[in-house]
């Protein structure tokens, strides 16, 4: 069910200041699937997740979506082609509510579908509707984690960029997440790229991933052959040299 | 008895303009992160242009009635006020954007020199009167209160219930918080971000417009450096009642107003300023970021 091309990102190098965070990264996402990148600390998974937004920009290289050179646009415009991000550190907006955040996410949908969306979001995290009219905030990490996903989701995204998902949550509620883009990846078709230190989950869940080391990527595979890969095993899911 | 209410009343008139004058500080220090030095100056520019649509009406017009004549003068001066706000960002604020803080606010100061001197180059340096257009007084048990009173405060009510609307229910607001809470990510859900800079400066420009038609109304003159002392005020009454809270704005626009006038009532007028000021200093040593504003610090 996998599909063409969507996202294909070339050679991008990506600087702040002087000091490179990407040194000519090539990562392809198609589409229907999920494609995972893992990597330590500092490795710059979440620079090339804000670079796809052109925030900061990429030095050089190429970003294309769906056809279209990102390169780049700016940022709202890269949006508006339906990418969402839950992006790192969650940026929930501290002042506004629940419900007002999830309204923010669907302002690229025009607020056409909010009713049913919301829906939607609330049954895949129950905690949020409970939680409606409490300001974003005053949410504890877990459940602002819940509503930056469900932000993301509420702009009905082509492509879904999540930053760690699982960070901040009770396994109960990462497995509860994963079983939920797994769940969207097949009914609904939808594409995601994923961040993630929980390698574990992380390609066990991916159809593809990507492995990032000091802002290269090193290795890339099946989220089998990855799992499977003595190097990987060793690096990051045994606890092993980092 | 009397007397005091009669001050009250006349506070919460000046107190009312101040209020919608500060809107336009605090919405734009909200979003950007700086005092906008010239808006006293648009204010005032926005009472010139209502003096001028009122010398236009009296000329082409033999008798107009007054509420016709305040809102056109209202609205033409909403449309025109904005425009020069609008260009002013554009031109002077944005290309500093992400400049050292400073930057910014000198442009600002710069601004607003520009602004009351093309006035005074374009309108003359002299005081600028018009007719009284309302000059009905009533008298309630000994407390006398204009139709000029009324006005004021019946239109800054519509006007803020209006725009309270807006900010809070309406997508535009919802964006205009958003830019305000993280540009960034604001940005990565789809908001033009300067777009929503530039409604943020276009509707602050339209409340100070407001602002200065009623001025003009009120005093029935207004001179090019009409722009600096309610300014200045005005940017008080913001940081009194929290700058960056819009509802802090309006309370400390009507506390200034009050301060103002009860102490020109019961001690020295010479003296208004320093009351109002020395009751700033007072309340941001105890409130140092105002009556409704929150800490600068945030947890995350």
């Amino acid at each position: 069910m996998t599909g063409k091309t969507l996202l294909d990102i070339r050679g991008v190098h990506t600087f702040y200041g002087n000091i490179q965070a990407l040194n000519g990264v090539d990562v392809t996402v198609n589409d229907g699937e999920i494609v995972a990148l893992i990597g330590a600390n500092g490795a710059g998974k979440s620079t090339l997740m804000m670079t796809i937004f052109g925030a900061p920009r990429a030095r050089s290289g190429k970003i294309v979506f769906a056809g279209t050179d990102i390169t780049q646009l700016p940022t709202h415009e890269i949006a508006r082609l339906r990418i969402a991000q839950s992006p790192e550190g969650r940026r929930i907006f501290p002042r506004m509510t629940v419900l007002e955040n999830l309204q923010m996410g669907a302002s690229l949908d025009k607020m056409k579908h909010f009713d049913e969306d919301v829906e939607k979001v609330f049954v895949l995290f129950p905690r949020l509707k409970e939680r409606i009219d409490q300001r974003g905030g005053t949410l504890s990490g877990g459940e602002q984690q819940m509503l930056s996903i469900g932000r993301a989701l509420m702009a009905r995204p082509k492509l879904l960029l999540l930053d760690e998902p699982s960070l901040g949550l009770a396994p109960l509620v990462v497995k509860q997440i994963f079983d939920a883009i797994r769940e969207l990846n097949r009914t609904q078709g939808l594409t995601v790229f994923l961040v993630e230190q929980n390698a574990f989950g992380a390609l066990k869940l991916a159809t593809r991933g990507y492995v990032m080391v000091n802002g290269n990527v090193t290795m890339s595979g099946t989220g089998k052959q990855l799992l499977a890969d003595p190097d990987v095993r060793a690096a990051y899911l045994e606890g092993g040299r980092h | 008895m009397q007397y005091f209410i009669q001050q009250l009343i006349n506070g919460l008139t000046l107190g009312s303009l101040y209020g919608l004058i500060a809107i336009g500080y605090t919405m734009v220090y909200g979003i950007v992160g700086m005092i906008n030095f010239a808006h006293g100056d648009i204010f005032m520019v926005g009472a010139f242009i209502a003096l001028i649509v009122f010398l236009i009406l009296a000329a082409l017009f033999y008798s107009v009635p007054v509420v016709v004549a305040l809102l056109v003068m209202m609205i033409v001066a909403m449309l025109f006020t904005a425009l020069y706000n609008w260009v002013i960002e554009k031109v002077a604020y944005r290309p500093l954007r992400g400049s050292f803080r400073l930057a910014p606010l000198i442009t600002a100061i710069g601004m607003s020199i520009t602004l009351s001197n093309f006035v005074q180059v374009t309108q003359g340096p002299r005081n600028k009167p018009i007719p009284p257009m309302i000059s009905e007084v009533y008298n309630i048990y000994g407390v006398s209160i204009s139709l000029k009173q009324i006005v004021i405060f019946v239109v800054t009510a519509v006007l803020l219930a209006i725009f309270s609307y807006l900010v809070n229910k309406t997508s535009l607001g919802r964006a205009q918080r958003a830019c305000e809470q993280d540009q960034k990510m604001a940005a990565l859900l789809g908001i033009d971000v300067d777009r929503t800079i530039s409604i943020t400066f276009i509707i602050g420009a339209a409340l100070a417009a407001v602002a200065g038609t009623l001025f003009l109304m009120y005093y029935g003159v207004v001179v090019f450096s009409d722009g600096f002392v309610p300014g200045v005020k005005a940017f008080t009454a913001a940081v009194l009642g929290g700058i960056g809270s819009i509802p802090g704005a309006v309370i400390g626009g009507l506390l200034i107003g009050l301060i103002e006038s009860l102490w020109s009532a019961y001690f020295s007028i010479d003296y208004k300023d320093v009351a109002a000021f020395s009751i700033l200093a007072i309340v941001l040593i105890f409130l140092p970021s105002g009556i409704l504003g929150r800490p600068e610090v945030e947890k995350v």
